[in-house]
């Protein structure tokens, strides 16, 4: 036990070294090609360069009625639905961000629902509090006629449930903004004589304002992918979107539409990339460098006026998300839709049925729960390795698949799925069989466009880490494996289990990557509520979301938890 | 020799971190490397602990070749010991399982290693804290338990980067004397990198004064303080004025030099200087009040605990009686009157006044063998 590694030749550890972080950047630039390059690389291939792509084909869909149609809808309902986000989620972040308005931990998770809680549940619950057979508004005597139509299902009222989808970016944009805005700035404008609205509208927007935008650009991204709330208001609305549209062609004509999905993938796909590049340079030209580090926000009294806007806060927020909530709770509980909720109506019937009796939603909720667990956990331990490479002598190789997962992340969970269609439809070479209709495509589709989310508190804690730790156990003769094992893993597992909770917490809701990926076996909680909603079953889809809101719930106090005493920026809600 | 650098060279872009350093450490040496901050002294821990690569030169650790033309061994091969400035004591681990870390990463199964990292908590008196947190520890503390992580690498060179720079200066004198018995019981040659000078006075063998990516001098302490090579030197290390002078006559170790204001003066050298142009170093030692030396003036006063610390400022001497002109000789030009001496730095007993004129002798000086700016 004498010189140990001190008197090992140089050749060895030369020869040893190549073990050690080349051989994690190679497994990991493998997993990279198989989740990005392949699955993307076979989109742009077959719209631009089979036979029958390229101009002419985009020619030709951009010349089709529907696709012209389509895309307008997206345009229209993401560009408006992001300007209505931006006034709403930016006003509560002001007034949370900047007031001294009490519990704002609680308020914050409140309006995280908003996006916690999946587009299509939204649009389900927002269906039963405001259609015709709405159980609540029935109770309270103010249901529309029988027989007339949902005033959701109209553009107005996608581009409201987009709206609300979008609140929780642009209000965590601008609560993060604010935490580093320097208090002094705000003081010296005080000091100066500014009264808070003057120090508003000269200090604070002005500075500000790169993160507004950048905001809106991505709730404007957002809105583009979303497909729950157009798919299930929209159809019946007439209104429909790009994503919806392409949903549309797969189910009517199967997977000889491939080439034309691949051109509309690339479509909007590319609509996606450029506000996210435009919003890359915006922030770029925009952002003032801030002197000073970040310290306590401001604390602006409101006074006697206090009260009054915390209850108006509280029940913007208790009648946008909990209303909705109950009125589906309602819709459960009633024997059959349309019957008035009450005591001696109220039935467990439903709940009994999906959990119990229905083989398809035990089957659905088996499968969310085990893709999004085995997503959770394999997207923690890529964004663990990505992150200590980052900072090693490879850094540049793994920013290069962290830039390949962002942009995964970026375009709409739909191309994500064509692309995996398109990319493993045929058997997997030399293996024979196609990873198509099993859980593995799902699972693929999951790690490739989630593996952002859970990068990103993973980087956090990694930045947040002391180099000289790591020094310290290089000298202390610790090769690349054993430092990763004993003094990384300890010190970012906390963060990587965040980042796994907030991926299962997203895989767990999906409905738009398993929307196209599903087959008979293979079904997911989200498509299983979608086709339930969809085919009429509107007490069952309730149901389902009932369970799947409280647990989703569930995991976000889980999160919570965990969240104490992990470096700020991680857990979303918390300050 | 333990540690042999040549011509050691690391880039940051353009800017040199260290500059073609090249230095001999004999084994067993304690020996600092100070300099002010940025001059590079990091840099030159982490190239030869390996936490960086080399741009250009060697470096051999125990006679072998560590760093060089197409070699990198890395950290953990290299068998050195760092102490950071941070510690860098890892959080999730105790106190025993940070000291036991570098047995078990030589091979040794967990439970031996705890065994044998509790003779080297022992050593550092720390065996009642052996299941704390680093975080549950005071900073002298954490700074014990860098110390026996080190011992249990059993490193024959230990490189300690500021490590005394986290603490209160009351703890700071403690943890000297700490630091030279953990010298002297590990007997390995250390590489101490410190900017504070008194530290290094105090715990050397060795002193190499960095600045710019080299190495000035290295010397014992007392030598950098009573003979520094240059006006950085002077400068750096004690108080002291370096003043412009002319060498009027050389001896082997002495010379006669002529100051700026006209008074001539016996310092120590080193060798024979040559006559000219030259700079002298008066510490406030060389100066004494008192005696027949002309009138000082009093610029200022400061209080330095033991003693009073005072600037004054010597006449310029009168001027020669004029000589009767030489009548083959055209007529002297007018010289330019002689240049106002800087002010020297002069210690006392007992306070004095700013404005009070006390007289000065001045009793030696050191003539600065290398001419550099300062």
């Amino acid at each position: 036990m004498a010189e140990k590694t001190g008197a090992a030749p140089a050749r060895w550890s030369g020869l040893r070294a190549l073990f050690g972080e080349p051989l994690l950047l190679a497994t990991l630039g493998l997993v990279a090609l198989a989740l990005f390059v392949l699955p993307l690389g076979a989109v742009a291939r077959l719209a631009l360069f089979a036979t029958g792509g390229g101009i002419d084909a985009f020619v030709t869909a951009l010349s089709s009625r529907s696709v012209q149609r389509a895309l307008w809808h997206s345009l229209e309902s993401s560009a408006v639905s992001a300007a209505i986000a931006t006034l709403v989620g930016g006003g509560l972040g002001l007034l949370i961000g900047l007031t001294d308005l009490r519990s704002r931990v609680a308020l914050s998770f409140a309006i995280l629902m908003l996006m916690m809680i999946p587009a299509h549940v939204t649009a389900i619950a927002w269906m039963q509090m405001l259609g015709p057979s709405s159980v609540l508004l029935g109770a309270l005597g103010m249901a529309a006629a029988p027989g007339s139509t949902n005033p959701l299902y109209s553009r107005e009222g996608v581009i409201a449930l987009l709206a609300l989808q979008q609140v929780p970016i642009v209000y965590l944009t601008l609560r993060a903004a604010l935490r580093a805005l320097p208090r002094d700035l705000a003081e010296a404008a005080r000091v100066s004589g500014a009264t808070p609205l003057r120090l508003l509208r000269r200090v604070i927007l002005p500075l500000t304002l790169p993160a507004l935008l950048a905001g809106f650009a991505l709730a404007f991204v957002s809105a583009l992918g979303n497909f729950g709330v157009p798919a299930l208001l929209g159809i019946p609305g007439r209104y429909v979107t790009l994503p919806v549209l392409m949903w549309q062609r797969l189910a009517s004509s199967g997977p000889s539409v491939l080439a034309d999905l691949a051109v509309l993938a690339c479509l909007i796909g590319g609509m996606a990339l450029l506000a996210v590049l435009a919003q890359t340079r915006l922030l770029h030209r925009l952002s003032v460098v801030l002197i000073g580090p970040p310290q306590q926000p401001l604390r602006l009294t409101l006074g006697r006026a206090r009260p009054m806007v915390e209850a108006a806060v509280w029940l913007l927020l208790a009648l946008t998300v909990l209303a909705p909530f109950l009125a589906m709770l309602a819709t459960a509980l009633v024997p059959t839709y349309g019957v008035p909720l009450g005591p001696d109506t109220a039935t467990l019937r439903h709940f009994h049925e999906v959990i119990f009796t229905q083989a398809v939603t035990a089957r659905a909720f088996a499968n969310s729960a085990g893709l999004a667990v085995a997503a959770g956990a394999m997207v923690a331990a890529l964004a663990f390795g990505l992150g200590a490479l980052m900072r090693g002598r490879f850094g540049s190789g793994a920013r290069g698949v962290a830039t390949l997962a962002e942009l995964a992340y970026a375009v709409p969970g739909l191309v994500i799925s064509v692309a995996f269609i398109i990319a493993f439809i045929k058997p997997l070479p030399g293996l024979g069989f196609s990873i198509y209709g099993t859980h593995w495509i799902i699972l693929g589709a999951y790690l490739s466009a989630f593996l952002a989310m859970g990068l990103k508190p993973v980087s956090v804690a990694y930045a947040a880490l002391d180099p000289a730790l790591q020094d310290a156990a290089r000298v202390s003769g610790a090769g690349f494996w054993r430092r990763l094992w004993r003094i990384d893993a300890a010190l970012i597992a906390p963060a990587a289990a965040s980042g796994a909770v907030l991926v299962m917490l997203t895989a767990w809701n999906e409905v738009t990557l398993s929307a196209i990926l599903w087959t008979r076996g293979t079904e997911t909680l989200g498509t299983v509520i979608f086709n339930y909603e969809d085919g009429g079953y509107s007490t069952l889809a309730s149901a389902m979301s009932v369970i799947s809101v409280l647990a989703t719930l569930t995991l976000m106090l889980v999160l919570h938890r965990i969240g104490r005493g992990l470096p700020p920026g991680i857990i979303p809600w918390r300050d | 020799m333990s540690i042999t650098l040549a011509n050691l060279t690391r880039r940051y872009g353009t800017a040199r971190a260290v500059d073609d350093l090249s230095a001999e450490i004999p084994a067993g040496c304690f020996f600092t490397v100070l300099g002010p901050s940025g001059c590079g002294k990091s840099t030159l821990l982490r190239l030869i602990a390996g936490l960086e690569p080399l741009d250009r030169g060697q470096i051999a650790l125990e006679g072998r070749m560590v760093a060089g033309p197409g070699l990198h061994l890395p950290p953990e091969a290299r068998g050195v010991g760092v102490v950071f400035q941070s510690y860098a004591l890892w959080p999730h681990m105790d106190v025993l399982g940070n000291v036991a870390f570098p047995i078990e990463a030589a091979g040794v199964r967990r439970a031996t290693a705890r065994a044998e990292a509790a003779r080297h908590l022992d050593s550092v008196a720390l065996t009642a804290f052996a299941d704390r947190r680093p975080a549950d520890l005071s900073g002298g503390q954490r700074q014990r338990v860098a110390l026996a992580r080190c011992l249990a690498a059993r490193a024959r060179i230990v490189l300690m980067d500021e490590p005394l720079a986290n603490l209160d200066p009351h703890l700071r004198a403690a943890m000297e004397d700490e630091m030279a018995a953990f010298h002297a019981r590990a007997g390995a040659t250390t590489l101490f990198i410190t900017h504070d000078q008194r530290e290094a006075m105090a715990l050397s063998d060795l002193v190499a004064v960095m600045r710019a990516g080299r190495f000035e001098q290295i010397a014992a302490p007392q030598d950098l303080h009573d003979r520094p090579a240059n006006a950085f030197v002077a400068g750096f290390i004690g108080r002291g004025v370096v003043l412009d002078a002319l060498v009027l006559e050389a001896s082997p170790n002495r010379a006669l030099v002529q100051l700026a204001n006209g008074m001539t003066l016996a310092v120590r050298a080193t060798g024979t200087a040559s006559p000219g142009p030259a700079q002298v170093l008066l510490r406030p030692t060389d100066l004494r009040a008192g005696g027949d030396g002309p009138p000082a003036t009093v610029l200022s006063t400061a209080y330095r605990g033991d003693h009073w610390e005072a600037r004054v400022a010597l006449p310029n001497l009168p001027p020669l009686p004029d000589l009767p002109p030489l009548p083959d000789l055209p007529p002297l030009p007018d010289l330019p009157p002689l240049p106002d001496l800087p002010p020297l730095i002069i210690t006392l007993p007992q306070r004095v006044m700013v404005g009070e004129e006390v007289p000065i002798t001045l009793c030696g000086g050191w003539l600065l063998p290398a001419k550099t700016p300062a």
